[in-house]
């Protein structure tokens, strides 16, 4: 309770508002690991997605085994495993530098999440009606054709929604970095804290969090939109979705129909 | 539009010289233990439309659906073109062909489905023009003006913009009809197109595949319209238990049918 009453404002004041060079860059490195770790998760996941269903046998127990393994474990030992057991580089590009282990934490985080995305991609594509392929097939076009034109651009709707979880999720789990030294945005509260026993540089840490996710919100509920283009006329507008969004007492009153995707 | 029967059958154009679109020689397929087709054999000449009726499960649409190898046959030939479909000789046994082959044989099959599968993400005028874009590599302001032909030969040149799901079961139909068309195949095959359409939308597309048999198009077709059959067909071809147990012009077949399951089933039809 003591801790409840006695925020130091002035903490909180000065991270949020007068945010220092070495706190900018702990947030970039949060923005970029998240962002890199989840692009990589995504085609990592599409491949084995592929893998899955594909005819050749050893694919198929590749892409088994690799979810077995990667969602089978935490993802701090695999942080840890993959930082410690080979030697990455540190990268340099002009003044922004990549240390080895957020070169590791970016590899660790990738491909953890290639397994989640495995079992989203394959639901989505599953999702879609197998008459599209044989449609697709039938107008001439190869597998990899009909994948790429007709089934993948129907299965991103159904893949775009627990998509956007997985990034929130990721933009979170990146804190994990801050265990084999990268300085990101939970390091940063935690030299703040250690240096003066202020637990309030983790309620600033929490509030920047809250930013980057919500940013993703609004960033999804567009990209959602642009993907219904086929059942445009029925959907929300963006600004509808941002009002229900930030007011569920009015999506409520709007019916189940209107709440979003996870009310469907 | 008028009704089919209205057209009298003498004014086709018969093309001169027969010749062999497809031919489907003692074609086997089981799925499992069970044996649907059970050596079937057909040929369909230029310009014929032939018509393959029969009780359900009889093995019709999985014929149809070896014609252009959306399933595999596990003994037997089939060629179109004079090509084999779907297996090139090797040592004198059939072997699976490359994917890119059946994919390049396939831009010379058109095939209508009996559940449409229009792309639902493309509006009319894309489902047309994609596969002369994407497949055949048509410049896309080609594809697009000969897609808007189409649709409107096909009575919907007021929905090139329209998105399958805006349209009624009858209109994707039609516009399927065109994306099969957009490709100029030598040989289209019907899946019990008009199946899943109320009756006013059957007359519409039943309308839409006679204009195309009258002037000229190679079709098979599968289906359950008798009356289709007997107005539009060259020819009609009963299938029981995954044999053609009768095969003749339509006037034979529905004035004086020889075997005695192809009358009992256009008894129970007609």
């Amino acid at each position: 309770m003591h801790a409840l009453v006695a925020i130091d404002w002035h903490v909180i004041w000065l991270r949020i508002f007068h945010p220092n060079g070495v706190f900018a860059r702990a947030l970039w490195a949060t923005v970029y690991i998240s962002v890199v770790a989840q692009f990589a998760g995504v085609l990592l996941g599409l491949l084995a997605a592929l893998a899955r269903m594909s005819g050749f046998a050893p694919f198929r127990w590749a892409s088994a085994v690799y979810v077995w393994v990667f969602r089978g474990t935490p993802v701090l030992v695999q942080i840890f495993y993959i930082y410690f057991a080979f030697s990455w580089p540190t990268l340099h590009f002009g003044f922004w530098t990549v240390t080895d282990a957020a070169v590791a934490a970016t590899v660790a985080l990738s491909i953890n999440e290639g397994a989640y995305m495995r079992e989203i991609i394959r639901a989505g594509i599953d999702a879609i009606d197998r008459g599209q392929m044989e449609a697709a097939k039938s107008i001439g076009m190869t597998y990899g054709q009909a994948m790429r034109r007709i089934i993948l651009p129907q299965a991103a709707r159904v893949i775009v929604p627990p998509l956007g979880n997985e990034f929130n999720n990721m933009m979170k789990t990146t804190s994990l970095a801050y265990t084999i030294g990268v300085y990101e945005l939970f390091a940063d509260a935690e030299q703040g804290y250690s240096r003066t026993f202020v637990a309030d540089y983790f309620l600033a840490a929490a509030f920047w969090y809250l930013v980057l996710t919500t940013l993703w919100t609004l960033v999804q509920a567009r990209l959602e939109r642009r993907l219904a283009v086929s059942e445009r006329g029925d959907e929300l507008s963006f600004r509808e979705r941002l009002y229900l969004a930030w007011n569920p007492w009015a999506a409520w009153m709007r019916g189940p129909a209107t709440r979003g995707w996870w009310s469907r | 539009m008028g009704r089919l029967d209205a057209r009298p059958r003498h004014t086709r154009v018969v093309e001169p010289v027969s010749e062999v679109v497809m031919r489907a020689q003692d074609v086997h397929k089981r799925f499992g233990k069970l044996e649907v087709l059970k050596g079937v054999s057909l040929e369909v000449t230029k310009g014929e439309t032939v018509c393959i009726i029969g009780p359900s499960g009889s093995g019709k649409t999985t014929f149809l659906r070896c014609i252009n190898h959306l399933e595999k046959i596990d003994a037997g030939r089939i060629e179109v073109n004079g090509r084999l479909i779907g297996y090139r000789e090797r040592n004198g046994k059939l072997v699976e062909d490359s994917e890119r082959n059946i994919a390049r044989q396939r831009r010379h099959i058109g095939m209508v489905f009996q559940r449409f599968n229009l792309f639902p993400h493309k509006t009319a005028l894309e489902n047309v023009s994609e596969g002369p874009v994407h497949v055949l590599g048509i410049p896309k302001e080609d594809a697009i003006d000969k897609a808007r032909v189409l649709l409107s030969r096909v009575g919907l040149g007021d929905k090139l913009d329209s998105y399958p799901g805006k349209l009624s079961g009858g209109q994707q139909q039609r516009v399927a009809i065109a994306r099969a068309l957009a490709m100029e195949p030598s040989l289209i095959l019907f899946d019990e197109a008009t199946s899943a359409l109320d009756p006013e939308a059957i007359g519409d597309v039943l309308f839409v595949m006679g204009e195309l048999a009258h002037e000229g198009m190679t079709m098979i077709v599968v289906t359950h319209e008798m009356g289709f059959a007997r107005e539009a067909a060259d020819r009609v071809v009963m299938m029981d238990d995954g044999l053609i147990i009768e095969e003749g012009t339509p006037e034979h077949f529905f004035v004086e049918p020889r075997h005695h399951r192809t009358k009992l089933f256009l008894s129970k039809i007609l």
